[in-house]
This record gives C-alpha cells, structure tokens and sequence, in this order.
C-alpha cells in the first residue's frame, strides 16, 4: 500500500494495477478452485503417478545442481559433467560414448558462440588453465 | 499499386546472398526445433535471438537478422507435423490437429501423402497470409500512425480480451495466466513514474522478468519434463517420400480447395485477432468437419483432415506478424519473441516502422515468400533425415535441450541469476499444462503489461483521470466495445446453453 493502490487527480498511481491484478488472480483463482471441487470428471485422478514424479525428479535434481556448478565451473565444464551424468545414469551408455557425446557437444558450443558468433559464456578455471578465458 | 513496387524493392534486398543462405540455415534449424520435443518456435527463437546481437550491428543487419529469425519460425512450423504424423507427438502445440489424421494415415502406410499433404498445406496457408500481409499491412500502418494512448490501449485491450473469449481452456483459467503475466510484468521499475514495484527489496528484481527467459523455461524445460512422463523412448512410422507420392498427393489435393479456402481464412483471422495458431488450427478441424462432405470419416485418415489443420496454423502463424509489425502488439508467443528482437536491435515497432525501416519491412516481407518456398522444399526433400532426430534416445537429447535452454537464457542479459529463473519458470510451466493453464496469455502478458499500462496512464494523464476517453471517438469506442464483448462472450454462451437446454 506504500505505493498508493488509488486512484489520483491524474489516474491511476504506481501501485493501481499490481494491487487489482492480484485480486483478479485471487479470484479467478477461487473461481478455478471451486470449479475443480464440483468436477467430478477429474476426482480421484492424480496430479502425477509416482513413478512419473521420480522420472521427472531424475531431471529437474541434476538441472538444479546443474544451474548452481555454472557459477563456479564455468557452463562448459558444468554442461559436459551434465550430459554426461545423463547419459550414463538414464541411457546406461559405454563410457567412451558418453565422453565422446558431452564432449563434443561442448566443443561444437564453444566453436559456435566463442568464435562464430561472439558470445562469451561463463568460463571456469578449466578454461583458464587451456587459456581460453 | 504502391505495396507491388515496395515488394520488388523488398526482393531486391532480400535476394542477396548472404541472406538467402541465411534463409536456408534459418529454415532447417527451425525445422530440427520444429521436431526436437522442448525446443519450439517461441523459445527456439527467443535461444537464438541473442545470437543475432552482433549481427544487427552492421549495415542492413537487422534485415538479415530478421531475415534468420523468422525463417526459423517457419521452419518451426513445418516441423511440427513431421512429429505429429510419424510419431503421433505433436512437435509443437500448433500441430495437436494434424495428429487426429495424420498418424491414422501413416498408420496405414501413407505416412508420405499425409507429411506431402501437410507441407503443401503449410505453404499454401502461409502464401495467403503473406499476400494478405503485403496488401492489408500498409493500410492498416497508415490508420495506425493516427493512434494515440487511448487507442493504442484499446488495441491492447481487444488483444487480451481476444485471449479470454476465444480460449479453448476455461476463461477463468486464461485470466489467471494472463494476470499472472500482468503481474510479473509490474515487477521492476514503474512505467511511468519509475517507483520500484514488487522488487521485495532485492537488486536483483530492478529489472523485472525477462519474457525472453520466461518462453525459454515455460516452454523448454517444462516441455521436456512432461515429455518425460511419457518416456525415454520414442516409437515411430517410418517416412519414405519421392517424387511419384508428391505428385499423387498433388494430384489429389485440389479437391479440398474448399477446405483450404476455409482454412486459410479461419487462420489468417485468428493470427490477426491474436488467438493463434493453436486455436486456429482445432478451430479449422472443427469447421472442416462439420462442413465436409465425408466429415463423419475423421479421424480414421483423412488428407482433408491434415489439410485443414495444418493451412489454418501457418495462415495463423505467419499472420500474426501483421499486428507485430504495423501495430506493435505480436499475436502469437513467437511473434512476441521477433518483437522483443526488434526492441532489442533498436527498431521501434509499430506504424512508423512502415515510414522510417522500408527496407527492413519490405525485405521481411519479400523473405517471407522465398522463405516459404525454400521451406517446402527443403521438407519434403529431406524428411527422413528429419525423422532420425527423433531417433536419437531421450537421454542423449533432454540434457542436451536443457543446456540449449541454459546457455539461451544466459545470453539475454550475461547473467547467471537468469538461468535460475529459467529453471524456475520450467517448473511452473509443467505445473501449468499439467492444469490445464494455457500459456500464451501469460507469455503476451508479459511483453505486452509494461506497454499496456503505460498507455493507460497516459490516456489519464491526458483526459485528467477520465474513463469516458475509451468511448470518446468511434474508432477507440469500436474498440474498447469489441474488446469487453469479447470479454463476457463465454458468460453469454454458457448463458444461452443454460437457456437452451431448458
């Protein structure tokens, strides 16, 4: 409300549309929920399988860690262990094909955003040692 | 015949070298974005865009970048339907129609009619978008260049009005995703008096969401988690086309000129209305059905029932360009990503576009034609090659999509918090198809909020806080009226099948 949530001499002030733009939320939202209640059709369906949850979990665990070894390993290192995790852990591939795959795919990354198009990603201490940062 | 003589001075620009092969780089990218399951028009686009940064610097470089940008959403478009007909997985929501003909026919070993059919569809809807883009657009520009605030806000308003009435999800749950847009979009920095709003008292929100990341995570990441659930393996119809099924199914589809008229015309109006192509294309099936001599018959492969869905997604799709560039508000997600190309390369959208960028507008035009062109050429030479993406396991290709997704949202803005919010989108996305929340009112409210409420406030600012401004000349009183008939128009359809089935 420290914004001013009214209406001013000259229309609405800053905090005019958050403040009833929540309250549209809310109440489309009270709609939805009482809509769900008297639908039958859908009771008793789950809102995921168990076994589906743990799949998507297999995903969205390692992305998270994923996203956080980007700050300090750099995205091309952290994007290799990445795809490499997968494949061997989901795919159950041979080791050489899991290299082979996360790293070349990094190769193919760096080739194209450092040298073709000029966009410089996040860089680790790996990066710094083959003198790349 | 003034738009004739722009169009060939749009060829000439277009023509070059540089941007024809760009044109076919664009096309089968998008085609392979079209057929991997998480990376779509809108966030293949919006991965790509900052790709174009360095390229919009030079000379003519925005028409390149443009040029690219846009033949990849073609390319998206066509691909689509790859999926849908060989593995009955719609690569892309546009093309959930074409699966209900499509995989039947290729079930019956027709797989090549029914891909044939699809891309020639696809181009023809395109060809009548494009031509209703090349004459429509400048005069709908040179009304536009009238337009003040309270216009333009009522432009906006019909455009979320349009979301709302013409939905086919529940219209309390397009106005929850549009408001939760509407919301993320208030956060930062106010519009108009530049107080901060919703930051909660960290840096880090000073500059509102991003919707480039936003479209990377709801439709990326959260596409990929629901392609999950169903499994790591795809199971598809094999595709073998040559020259003699092209011909067959040529020979065959002038007899649904009917359906196409229709469905060109349903789609051109759904992509100018911002409804969108997935819309236009349930809503073109629909028609096809019941007006169709053998309508009962969908369903069990029909060509005509992959011709009418797939015209009415591109005449949609490349339509939605119209209001994006003559207006400056985008009728579809992926539209919304080239105009946040355009803000970002420095191009104003909206009708000075028309005066100020000829050549840019002109050759985008000219592109659109050729780009179309090479599309159909480059599917229906090279489907199998497509088709073996899709071979590829799920393990190799979802980390690999994630670190597109990551790398993408990284390079909006150089920043690491960024590719957190991706991640935090891509939950809420598959939350959000999981309930059955479209996402297109969100993504547009997103883009569109800031704009939306700054023409507001300026309106009220000029009429001294006075709503009657909305009804004060014909044309915004037109507007503002369609738009709140829109609005309650599922209230009075649900009124009058009450009424009905007394």
């Amino acid at each position: 409300m420290r914004l001013g949530a009214r209406w001013a001499e000259d229309g609405p002030q800053a905090g005019y549309f958050p403040f009833y733009i929540a309250l549209l939320v809310c109440i489309s939202a009270a709609v939805n929920f009482a809509m769900a209640l008297t639908n039958r059709a859908d009771a008793g369906r789950d809102f995921v399988e168990r076994e589906k949850l743990r799949l998507v979990a297999a995903v969205l665990v390692p992305a998270a860690i994923y996203v956080g070894a980007i700050g300090w390993t750099g995205i091309y290192v952290a994007s290799a262990v990445f795809i490499a995790f997968f494949m061997r852990w989901l795919g159950k591939y041979a080791w050489w094909k899991v290299a082979a795959v996360s790293v070349g795919t990094m190769v193919a990354f760096f080739l194209i955003f450092e040298m073709w198009f000029k966009v410089p990603l996040p860089k680790g201490p790996l990066e710094e040692l083959l003198g790349l940062g | 015949m003034d738009e004739l003589q722009a169009l060939a001075h749009g060829f000439a620009v277009a023509l070059s070298f540089k941007n024809l092969a760009l044109m076919l780089v664009g096309i089968v990218l998008g085609v392979i974005i079209g057929v991997l399951p998480g990376l779509g028009g809108a966030n293949g686009v919006a991965i790509l865009l900052p790709l174009t940064f360095s390229m919009a610097q030079s000379p003519g470089g925005t028409t390149s970048a443009i040029i690219l940008l846009s033949c990849i959403y073609w390319g998206a478009l066509f691909g689509g339907a790859i999926t849908s007909i060989l593995f009955n997985i719609p690569g892309e929501p546009w093309s959930v129609a074409t699966t209900f003909d499509g995989y039947p026919l290729a079930q019956q070993g027709r797989a090549g009619n029914a891909l044939t059919a699809a891309f020639t569809s696809s181009f023809v809807g395109a060809l009548v978008a494009v031509i209703v883009i090349t004459f429509l657009s400048p005069v709908v520009a040179k009304f536009a260049l009238e337009f003040g605030p309270p216009e333009f806000f009522a432009v906006y308003l019909l455009t979320f009005c349009a979301f709302v009435g013409m939905s086919k999800e529940p219209p309390f749950k397009t106005l929850a995703s549009m408001m939760l847009g509407f919301a993320l979009a208030a956060v930062g920095t106010d519009p108009v008096t530049g107080a901060l709003r919703l930051t909660f008292g960290t840096e880090k929100l000073l500059n509102g969401f991003d919707f480039l990341v936003a479209v990377i995570g709801l439709f990326g990441i959260g596409e990929i988690l629901l392609t999950l659930e169903e499994g790591l393996e795809f199971k598809g119809a094999r595709a073998r086309i040559n020259l003699r099924v092209v011909l067959d199914t040529w020979k065959e589809l002038p007899r649904y000129w009917l359906t196409s008229l229709r469905a060109s015309a349903v789609g051109c109006f759904m992509g100018i209305v911002p409804g969108g192509a997935t819309p236009a294309s349930f809503m073109s099936y629909g028609v096809a059905r019941r007006f169709s001599p053998n309508g009962e018959r969908f369903g069990t492969g029909q060509l005509e029932g992959v011709v009418a869905p797939e015209t009415a997604a591109h005449a949609a799709g490349t339509s939605a360009l119209l209001p994006m560039l003559t207006l400056g508000v985008p009728g579809s997600p992926t539209a919304a990503v080239l105009l946040g190309g355009l803000l970002i390369w420095g191009l104003q959208p909206g009708p000075l576009l028309f005066v100020e960028q000829k050549d840019f507008v002109w050759g985008l035009i000219a592109s659109m034609y050729l780009g179309n062109i090479a599309g159909l050429v480059v599917v229906l030479t090279c489907v199998p090659a497509f088709a073996a993406i899709l071979r590829i396991p799920f393990s190799v290709i979802a980390p690999v999509i994630v670190v597109i997704c990551a790398i993408g949202s990284y390079t909006v803005h150089n920043s690491i918090f960024d590719v957190w919010m991706m991640v935090v989108f891509g939950v809420a996305g598959y939350a959000f198809k999981k309930l059955a929340y479209p996402l297109a009112p969100l993504v547009l409210a997103i883009v569109l909020g800031d704009r939306a409420e700054a023409s507001f406030r300026q309106a009220m600012l000029v009429s001294q806080g006075d709503l009657t401004v909305f009804f004060e000349n014909g044309l915004v009183g037109t507007m503002t009226g369609l738009a709140l008939a829109l609005l309650f128009w599922p209230l009075a359809a649900w009124a009058l099948g009450r009424m009905r089935s007394r």
